[in-house]
């Protein structure tokens, strides 16, 4: 079981995107892919959800109910946030840039 | 008891490395972190392997936990520095463990391993050995931990702090969102409890909220500061989080760790169950 894997940028074979919302996207800064971030999915109110690390390449993944959501990322040489809108299931990208 | 006798910064920890006395022990539920970049000389404990029997639903024994602490070089004497991920969740459920034996002097790092990663701190991956000691742990201080029969009583008796997110609480979801969803037969929570996530009483970067805004926290929830209180989750990590904030930063004395948690709980014959958000 884990908690805060890496996820890579394919979905497991269990999830079907055609039924789930998946929040997916990359952590950059200045234009390059940065690994290791705390990634932070914070509700419409700003109240915390989950947290994952994000992989070395940048990547992360959350499963999310409708709504509006701020993913922000925590790295050591920056923050940074974004914000998405997900009305239904689907992939939906979000990326996030740090500095 | 004040913060500083049971928390440390991340700057005292890494000034301390290598001290005599002082050991480093880095605790996780997914035991990968440590072997890919750990705190230098800091030994490791993997919360499935190492901390629950291998066979029955229950804690390793005195004589397990002595020889874990011998193997891993940790002596009665020693400053046990205990950190993790996942914003020391396993390592504040090691913290409580350790003081369930009866050791002397442990201590989290504030963040746990987030927290040091961020400041940019060192990390290597190098493998840790230490000298076998002759461990001896005390029995269980039961003062600590509560088990079912206990919780049922505290029904509208007692402060019941649920710790997980309001849609576990509310019976929508049986575990967190990016957990498997498992273990329990049934969703919802315990009758008279109050919700408070565990985030709550930490900030972003991991550590702990201040003593004013964690008081400040549990008393709008509705905490009874003249009661007993026992705290709650899933399977007894996050609400060890909460447990150390209560008992050992507020210094609210009769505190307890439901270890059973709802994974027990939600799987009784008889109970009460209660569903939906928090009133």
């Amino acid at each position: 079981m884990s908690s805060c894997g890496a996820p890579d940028q394919s979905l497991p074979a269990n999830v079907d995107a055609g039924k789930e919302i998946v929040l997916t996207g990359k952590v950059t800064k200045g234009g390059e892919p940065v690994g290791g971030a705390f990634v932070r999915l914070l509700d419409s109110t700003g109240e915390f959800t989950a947290e994952v690390v994000a992989s070395d390449a940048g990547d992360f993944r959350f499963f999310a109910a409708p709504g509006d959501w701020t993913v922000r990322a925590l790295h050591r040489t920056g923050n940074g946030e974004a914000t998405v809108s997900a009305a239904g299931p689907g992939l939906h990208d979000v990326a996030i840039t740090v500095a | 008891m004040s913060r500083e006798d049971v928390l440390v910064t991340a700057a005292w920890s890494e000034e301390n490395l290598g001290a005599p006395g002082v050991v480093f022990v880095e605790v996780d539920e997914d035991a990968s972190a440590y072997d890919t970049g750990h705190i230098p000389g800091a030994v490791k404990v993997d919360w499935r392997k190492d901390l629950q029997d291998p066979v029955r639903r229950d804690f390793i024994d005195r004589a397990g936990f002595e020889k874990l602490l011998s193997a891993r070089g940790i002596a009665n004497d020693d400053t046990v520095v205990l950190y993790g991920g996942n914003n020391n969740w396993f390592a504040a459920y090691a913290y409580w463990y350790f003081k369930l034996y009866g050791h002397e002097s442990v201590k989290l790092l504030d963040g746990g391993r987030k927290k040091w990663e961020l400041d940019g701190r060192p990390l290597e991956a190098d493998p840790v050995s230490r000298p076998e000691t002759t461990y001896s742990a005390k029995d269980q201080d039961l003062s600590l931990r509560a088990f079912r029969e206990e919780v049922v009583e505290a029904i509208n008796a007692k402060n019941l702090v649920d710790v997980r997110s309001p849609d576990e609480f509310s019976g929508k979801l049986a575990a967190p969102a990016h957990l498997p969803q498992e273990q329990a037969q049934v969703k919802g929570h315990i009758p008279s409890a109050i919700n408070v996530p565990w985030s709550k009483a930490a900030n972003e970067d991991g550590t702990f909220r201040s003593d004013e805004e964690l008081r400040e926290l549990y008393k709008e929830a509705g905490l009874d500061e003249g009661k007993a209180t026992i705290a709650y989750c899933r399977i007894g990590e996050r609400s060890s989080h909460t447990w150390f904030a209560l008992r050992e930063l507020l210094g609210y004395s009769d505190v307890k760790n439901y270890d059973g948690s709802w994974t027990e709980y939600g799987s009784l014959v008889g109970v009460p169950v209660e569903i939906g958000a928090q009133n």
